[in-house]
């Protein structure tokens, strides 16, 4: 039989490992996409995870999914529908067939398919694939449990931790299906359990004894697929989250700028990795302060920040209800801050543990009084690393709060990261006021570009106040002199205007589309995705995908203005649209929203653009 | 170190009423920062926002008249980044117990080594006469003109319930008192709160009276000092000892009372209970009002902990820049 297999080629797959959450799926995902990885396919991971805390086994709700796109070509989201999926009981099949595409390849551990798992599921009969209408020439139905059992009989390994390698097995099987070289993954496991051979090697047998399994029945599939790399970008790389990515530029804006990095912080879904990330870096001089609320985390920084460091505060949408205090104060006190805001479903607590993007007009006008700060969103899991290394650029250099957005789902995924060199990136170079200003200087005296001057606590002879209320922009002491309110506010408004950034980038077919996507942030994968899609059609398409969202691009009303159709696509309900209307005049866009705490789906992008054209 | 004057701490002209107690507790941390000798480039004044609150702007040193009831975190920050600076937090009753409550406790908590000052008037004197967290029951205000129906916050019971390590107590009007406590302040490690009663000419006139004179101190006051057996009245005639669960007033040299048999203070003593019960009188229960360091025990502070753990990781981990960060991770290679 194994003769009659064909091996075909693949541009493109999306693998979905499912399963109780304690059954290692994300590991496997893990795996899997640096297998892929390492042989220089693109790659892009989502994880879905439940959102009760602890779900009784088996149960519905305690379902969690890891989702790996891989492609030859550059892959820009996890993949809407998977053509593989793993399910590791009843109740992940109940749950996660609605994300297989039809026609997928379902593998099931039939051991996790007897009555009392039925039951858990919520199966009426003792037929879970008729039940659910699923075709049984697509299921590769092993009894998973049992052979891995069998696979580490004799290996003194207790009978909870054989049951833990079940996820290897699996993956085994998925790396047969998709013709992987074994080894990586034998390296990754080597590594990762470095400290204890015994249980790398026991996953290395079940991963070996997975892919045999497949290899010697291949049983209901008819291919094994090959994913070739066509674009190749060579170099040393890891897999890294959205979250991760945002610590790790923090990190290095602190080292480039030779300050201390400081974070206060109090924990909050999703944004929670951020402080775990930063508190395990000590070695790095990184001080994390997990603050009696949202209010001090930000608090705390704004203090740090006066007494020189760089400082962050990271939340979540709620939490910047209750920070918005503290980062006016930053505005007014002109002192750089970087609050990271890891937008969820909202309002109030919402929805927790998923994805939206609305907070951006909370962001840019949640405080009292004239309060501009620049904002910017980061456009997937790896760009975490650059937006968190501008932002504290721009902070740092045009003291400032500056608002980085990012998402549930930017923060949760993965991408493969090409390791950066600090060298490359640019030097952070904050104004220190000028020794030769001593005796002279004043709190708001500003540099050329508007920026106030920054007098690091320590220094001789450069004491001064600081504070809430409005100061003199000579002398820096309290004034409530009409004329003088009006200066500061537009030196503080022009000094915001003033920071530089780039161009705003029209990708796609920018001479003749018929049609202009718009988007900020998160959405990026999503909508070029589904611009691609579109292209591949033969449709004139092209998109312009907003980082810098206050100030915004000097080429905004032009690109905006130039398209015959420009659609604002965004997961509210419309802020950003809102926020370009305002901003250039004559702008009246199409909108797309949806609110639904899931990553946009590009098939439906793709539907609903294509009625916007043709209509 | 270099010598200092109170000059060198002056700024500004003051714009409280006059009379307000804000001005005696000005000019004696001016004089107790004199006496301490940090510069005032390694100072820090912190406060929130109220009439106390303004005192930073009256300060040679840095520092920052911030947002409502935030000082204290907004200290805590400054510190933990800046461990070097000498940080002063300044908030009123309002400021510091009422909007601020959270971060005051907290700070005890962590034993961060900031020296909090608590200017009671036991008013909103800034927002022109409200009641405050430290009014008593009953308080006839613009906010309660049929009186409170609330029973006020003890400072002392509240930092000693976030296990505050530092507690002590002057009169505005008693620049001596006030200065000891201050210095003692500043002298211990982690977070030390100095409650100075001061009076509100305007909002709350005569909140503090019973002590507010040299004279009325010396008949209502006691001034606790650690080692020495708590005496007070204007002959040092009264002194306190234990009786059952709580304290008692006794004349020396009647009933056979010596001086011996007086109780000695303990600001040291790890368990507060004493303390509490010191800090605790005055309330209209014919005991006299405890002033001086009442409170003054030895922890490692927040701060201090913070740096040794970094140090400790420093030399426990391998990566010690961003580069070599990066490799403690799983790594491929596309070639």
């Amino acid at each position: 039989m194994a003769d009659s297999l064909e091996v075909k080629e693949l541009e493109q797959v999306v693998v979905r490992f499912s399963g109780d959450s304690g059954d290692g799926m994300q590991l496997a995902g893990n795996i899997f996409s640096t297998v892929s990885a390492t042989v220089g396919n693109s790659i892009s991971t989502f994880p879905d995870y439940p959102a009760d805390i602890r779900a009784p086994q088996g149960s519905l709700t305690g379902v969690s999914g890891f989702q790996v796109h891989i492609g030859a070509n550059p892959v820009f989201t996890p993949g809407d529908l998977c053509d593989v999926l793993v399910a590791m009981n009843a109740a992940a099949l109940k749950t996660q067939y609605k994300f297989a595409k039809p026609g997928a390849a379902i593998i099931i551990d039939t051991d996790s398919f007897g009555p009392k798992d039925l039951e858990k599921a919520a199966f009426q009969t003792a037929d879970p694939l008729k039940e659910m209408g699923i075709d049984p020439d697509r299921v590769i139905a092993c009894p998973l449990t049992t052979m891995v059992k069998d696979c580490l009989a004799g290996s003194g390994m207790d009978a909870k931790s054989v049951l833990k390698c079940r996820n290897m097995f699996a993956l085994g099987l998925v790396c047969w299906l998709f013709s992987r070289d074994l080894d990586i993954a034998f390296n990754f496991l080597r590594e990762k359990f470095a400290k204890k051979p015994e249980v790398a090697e026991a996953n290395i047998k079940v991963i070996q004894a997975g892919y045999d399994y497949g290899h010697n029945t291949h049983s209901s599939v008819a291919n094994v697929y090959r994913i070739e790399t066509k674009h190749k970008v060579p170099g040393r790389y890891m897999d890294i989250t959205g979250n991760k990515a945002t610590a790790y530029g923090f990190i290095a804006a602190a080292e480039k700028a030779g300050l201390k990095l400081y974070l206060g912080s109090y924990p909050i879904t999703p944004a929670t990795d951020v402080l775990h990330e930063l508190s395990k870096h000590k070695s790095l001089g990184v001080t994390t302060v997990q603050c009696e609320d949202e209010i001090a985390g930000c608090a705390s920084s704004v203090g740090a920040s006066f007494a020189g460091a760089l400082a962050v505060t990271s939340t979540s949408g709620p939490g910047i209800c209750l920070k918005s205090e503290a980062m006016n104060l930053a505005v007014i006190m002109e002192l750089p801050l970087v609050v990271l805001d890891v937008q969820r479903g909202g309002p109030a607590t919402g929805l927790p543990t998923k994805s939206e993007q609305t907070d951006l007009l909370q962001v840019l006008f949640g405080r009292n009084g004239e309060s501009p700060m620049p904002v910017m969103a980061a456009i997937s899991p790896t760009d975490c690393f650059d937006a968190a290394y501008e932002a504290s650029k721009i902070a740092l250099e045009h003291m400032t709060p500056v608002v980085l957005l990012t998402d549930a789902f930017v923060a949760n995924g993965s991408g493969a990261f090409k390791l950066p060199r600090l060298e490359d990136y640019p030097d952070i170079r904050p104004p220190y006021v000028p020794e030769e200003l001593k005796g002279k200087w004043t709190p708001y005296m500003r540099a050329k570009n508007g920026t106030r001057y920054w007098a690091v606590p320590g220094r001789e002879g450069f004491e001064h106040i600081l504070g809430g209320l409005e100061k003199d922009d000579k002398t820096g002491a309290i004034s409530t002199n009409p004329e003088n309110h009006d200066l500061m506010t537009r030196k503080r408004a022009q000094k915001i205007a003033n920071i530089p950034v780039p161009d705003l980038e029209v990708l796609g077919d920018k001479d003749d589309a018929e049609l202009l996507i718009v988007g900020f942030g998160g959405t990026y994968g999503h909508l070029r995705a589904a611009m691609e899609e579109m292209r591949a059609e033969g449709r004139k398409v092209a998109m312009a995908h907003f980082r810098y969202i206050n100030p915004l691009p000097k080429n905004t009303a032009d690109v905006l203005l130039k398209y015959p159709k420009v659609v604002v696509a965004e997961q509210n309900m419309g802020q950003l649209a809102a926020w370009l209307r305002m901003k250039v005049d004559g702008f009246v866009p199409c909108q797309y929203n949806e609110v639904k705490g899931q990553p946009f789906t590009v098939s439906t992008l793709v539907q609903h653009f294509i009625e916007l054209i043709t209509k | 170190m270099a010598q200092y004057t109170f000059q060198d701490f002056k700024k500004g002209q003051p714009r409280w009423c006059p009379g307000c107690g804000d001005h005696f507790f000005l000019n004696s941390l001016h004089k107790a920062m004199a006496e301490i000798g940090v510069a005032p480039c390694d100072t820090a004044v912190i406060s929130g926002i109220g009439c106390s609150s303004r005192l930073p702007h009256y300060m040679a040193t840095y520092g920052m008249n911030t947002i409502h009831g935030r000082a204290a975190a907004i200290a805590t920050g400054c510190k933990v980044a800046n461990p070097r600076l000498t940080v002063w937090q300044v908030s009123g009753d309002g400021d510091g117990l009422a909007i601020g409550g959270n971060h005051f406790i907290h700070a005890n908590r962590r034993n961060i080594d900031l020296n909090m000052i608590l200017l009671n008037n036991r008013i909103y004197g800034l927002t022109k006469g409200q009641y405050s967290p430290t009014s008593p029951r009953g308080f006839v205000s613009k906010s309660s003109p049929y009186g409170t129906v609330e029973d006020p916050f003890r400072p002392a019971e509240l930092c000693f319930g976030a296990r505050g390590h530092f507690f002590a107590r002057a009169v505005a009007t008693d620049a001596p008192g006030t200065i000891e406590i201050l210095k003692a302040a500043y002298e211990h490690k982690g977070s030390s709160v100095c409650e100075i009663l001061q009076n509100c000419v305007i909002f709350n006139n005569g909140t503090h009276d019973s002590v507010y004179s040299k004279e009325g101190r010396a008949r209502n006051a006691i001034y606790v000092k650690h080692g020495e057996p708590l005496i007070f009245g204007e002959n040092n005639e009264y002194g306190l000892v234990q009786e059952g669960f709580g304290l008692k007033i006794v004349e020396i040299g009647k009933d056979g009372v010596t001086r011996d048999d007086i109780l000695i203070h303990d600001a040291h003593c790890e368990d507060n209970t004493l303390q509490l019960k010191l800090a605790l009188m005055g309330d209209g229960d014919g005991f006299p009002v405890a002033l001086g360091v009442i409170r003054d025990v030895e922890a490692p502070t927040y701060n201090d902990a913070v740096e040794a753990q970094i140090e400790e990781i420093k030399a426990k981990k391998p990566y010690h820049s961003f580069a070599e960060l990066l490799e403690t991770n799983d790594i491929w290679e596309v070639k």
